[in-house]
């Protein structure tokens, strides 16, 4: 099946010719009156104006979410719940709406959206929801007439700010957590995606009070800089890249507020030997386990872009890798049959093309892809796509430590398990990693052993709520889709009874 | 500086120029490793970003400081950085080097020829 772009006069989606900021539960124009025009990266063509919001815009979302706060961090859990769950129902109303929305806008294929990002934005909202009915304070009694209450206040105004490869559902993974603790929020969406989470607004702003969630678009260097150092936000919670990940910590101390951060990651895929023990069901997993780099076309934090082969199965193991690759179906983005869409940008697409250049040149080589593609149709002649490309070579070559944030694989062979977790922890990074094996004793270790937030064991790519998420290392600080996440949001607010007459007897 | 660890091609140079003065003053580099905005020199305001013992002053450019992570230099095993320019709006919270234009970092070991006005440095 195939979806119509958005905008066409038969498409589900509807496109307005301009976006405004989204304040106190309604549209505003950018008071500065400046916009930017978006492209889908599947044409290169515009898709719409948003707002080249100013630092003022910062100050007109936080007005808003300081007027909605005290209203909403008094609710009950019930009450906000109840809300949440509206939302999540509104977004499942039109889950194919988002889907496609989200395709175009980002260019991952929409049998991705389809079937993992919105479905998880909804969950998300869910969870939280339960989560939050679910969260009690603690009392403890310190003796005998001197008890301890312990209760969980909201932070008040938080801001986020987040990237552009899952836009609505990094956009969920914040908003829930932070709304079902209490909090209202400001948040800036990546430049390259400011549409999707505007489509969001529209459909849930008459669920959510006005100003509980205010959304600002425009440049990292001005507006999120304007908010992260903002007097009047009680925390930051941030998801990119590492620098822009200190700048955040940096500010968050300049202010003395928390921050979170979940950054970069170089993720390791080990398979061992006796994953070929067999040809069978298991087998056709790790395969498709090693070609998951694919994934949002390698635009993931966690991306397995490493994968690390016992050297006696590498040559048959990576040859039926290679065959599943050959295999993988580029083009339009809304076709269903598409797994793998453009990259989100040209910039992206360059820094892929010099990395695989880089390799070529550091002696690595290259198994498949190496290249950009064309693709099928007229109207995706300036996609912005790229080959599926796996790149053969050693971990200390600058294509196994640095991020590249597209579809290429750098693979290496190990002879035993004390080779496959040296390789695996040689990384300045610690986000995710995956390892494959039949023997549960060996997948226990090595998951134990590796220095990673996040280590799936005969699996891959799968977040659900409530296993939680985040980094070791230089990945970041903090864990998101779990209800710890509550803690995040939410500072504690200790009263200590005393139920004595007896004065101390000090004065 | 005596192991002046970058350098910049012409094109570069004309946009730091222009870029300090819509600033109105210096800016600095920080090399980013990776990620979603990675793999680019971010510029800021001189001093925005404060660097630590952990981090490595690699040179200057027209007196604009070029920084990055130390063990993020010894993954890049990489002798000298060359700052460029290429098309595309500028990443992460970094300064723009021009209107669609943004700041890369090219490396002496491995010339490549894409973007700016090539990898001539000047």
């Amino acid at each position: 099946m195939r979806y119509e772009p958005p905008g066409a006069s038969d498409s589900i989606v509807t496109v307005e010719p301009r976006y405004g900021n989204f304040i106190g539960g309604e549209f505003r124009e950018p008071i500065g009156g400046g916009y930017r025009t978006n492209v889908s990266p599947a044409t290169g063509k515009p898709i719409a104006e948003y707002a080249n919001s100013t630092p003022q815009d910062v100050e007109a979302a936080l007005d808003a979410a300081h007027a909605a706060k005290d209203a909403w961090g008094e609710k009950s859990a019930s009450e906000r719940a109840v809300i949440l769950n509206n939302v999540a129902d509104a977004i499942e109303e039109n889950l194919e709406m988002f889907a496609v929305t989200e395709s175009w806008e980002n260019g991952k294929p929409v049998r991705e959206t389809l079937g993992a990002d919105i479905p998880l934005v909804v969950d998300h909202f869910r969870y939280f929801a339960g989560a939050a009915r679910a969260e009690e304070g603690t009392i403890s009694e310190i003796d005998k007439d001197m008890i301890a209450y312990h209760f969980r206040e909201p932070l008040g105004v938080v801001g986020q700010i987040i990237p552009f490869n899952f836009p609505l559902l990094m956009a969920a993974w914040k908003l829930a957590p932070a709304l079902a603790a209490g909090n209202c929020v400001v948040l800036k969406p990546a430049s390259p995606t400011p549409w999707s989470i505007m489509k969001l607004m529209e459909v849930v702003k008459d669920i959510l009070p006005p100003g509980v969630i205010n959304v600002i678009t425009g440049p990292g260097a001005e507006i999120g800089k304007a908010l992260a150092t903002n007097k009047r936000i009680a925390k930051i919670a941030f998801t990119g890249e590492t620098v822009t990940g200190r700048l955040i910590m940096q500010y968050a101390a300049q202010n003395i507020i928390p921050s979170t951060t979940e950054l970069g990651g170089k993720s390791p895929n080990i398979f061992f030997s006796d994953v070929m023990a067999r040809d069978d069901a298991f087998l056709n997993k790790a395969i498709e386990g090693l070609v998951l780099y694919a994934f949002n076309k390698g635009e993931v934090c966690t991306c397995p872009s490493r994968a690390l082969i016992q050297e006696d199965i590498y040559e048959e193991f990576m040859g039926r890798c290679l065959e599943r690759i050959a295999a993988i179906k580029q083009g339009n983005p809304l076709d269903t049959a598409t797994m793998l869409g453009p990259q989100v940008s040209t910039n992206q697409i360059e820094k892929i093309a010099s990395y695989v250049d880089i390799g070529r040149n550091e002696g690595a080589e290259v198994l498949i892809g190496g290249e950009r593609a064309t693709v099928e149709g007229d109207e995706f002649a300036d996609g912005f796509y790229y080959k599926p490309t796996v790149l053969k070579g050693t971990n200390k070559m600058r294509v196994f430590q640095e991020e590249i944030f597209g579809p290429v694989l750098a693979v290496t062979t190990f002879k035993d398990d004390a080779e496959a977790l040296e390789i695996a922890n040689d990384s300045l990074y610690g986000l995710g990693a995956g390892v494959w094996t039949r023997d549960g004793t060996r997948a226990y270790r090595m998951g134990r052993a590796i220095k990673a937030g996040r280590v799936w064991t005969n699996c891959y790519h799968a977040y659900p709520a409530g296993a939680a998420f985040g980094g070791y290392k230089i990945s970041g600080v903090g864990r998101e889709n779990h209800r710890m996440m509550l803690d995040h949001y939410s500072q504690v607010k200790n009263l200590l009874v005393s139920y004595s007459d007896q004065a101390l007897g000090f004065f | 500086m005596a192991d002046q660890r970058v350098d910049a091609t012409p094109a570069a140079r004309a946009a730091l120029a222009a870029v300090r003065a819509r600033q109105g003053g210096q800016v600095m580099f920080v090399q980013s490793g990776g990620c979603c905005a990675g793999s680019v020199p971010m510029c800021f305001p001189e001093g925005e970003f404060l660097t630590g013992p952990g981090d490595e002053l690699l040179g200057d450019i027209d007196g604009a400081e070029f920084w990055i992570d130390k063990s993020l230099d010894a993954a890049w095993q990489t002798a000298v950085y060359i700052l460029d320019v290429a098309p595309g709006p500028a990443e992460g919270w970094s300064l723009a080097a021009g209107d669609d234009l943004h700041f890369v970092t090219r490396s002496s070991d491995c010339l490549l020829p894409r973007g700016g006005d090539g990898v001539a440095p000047g």
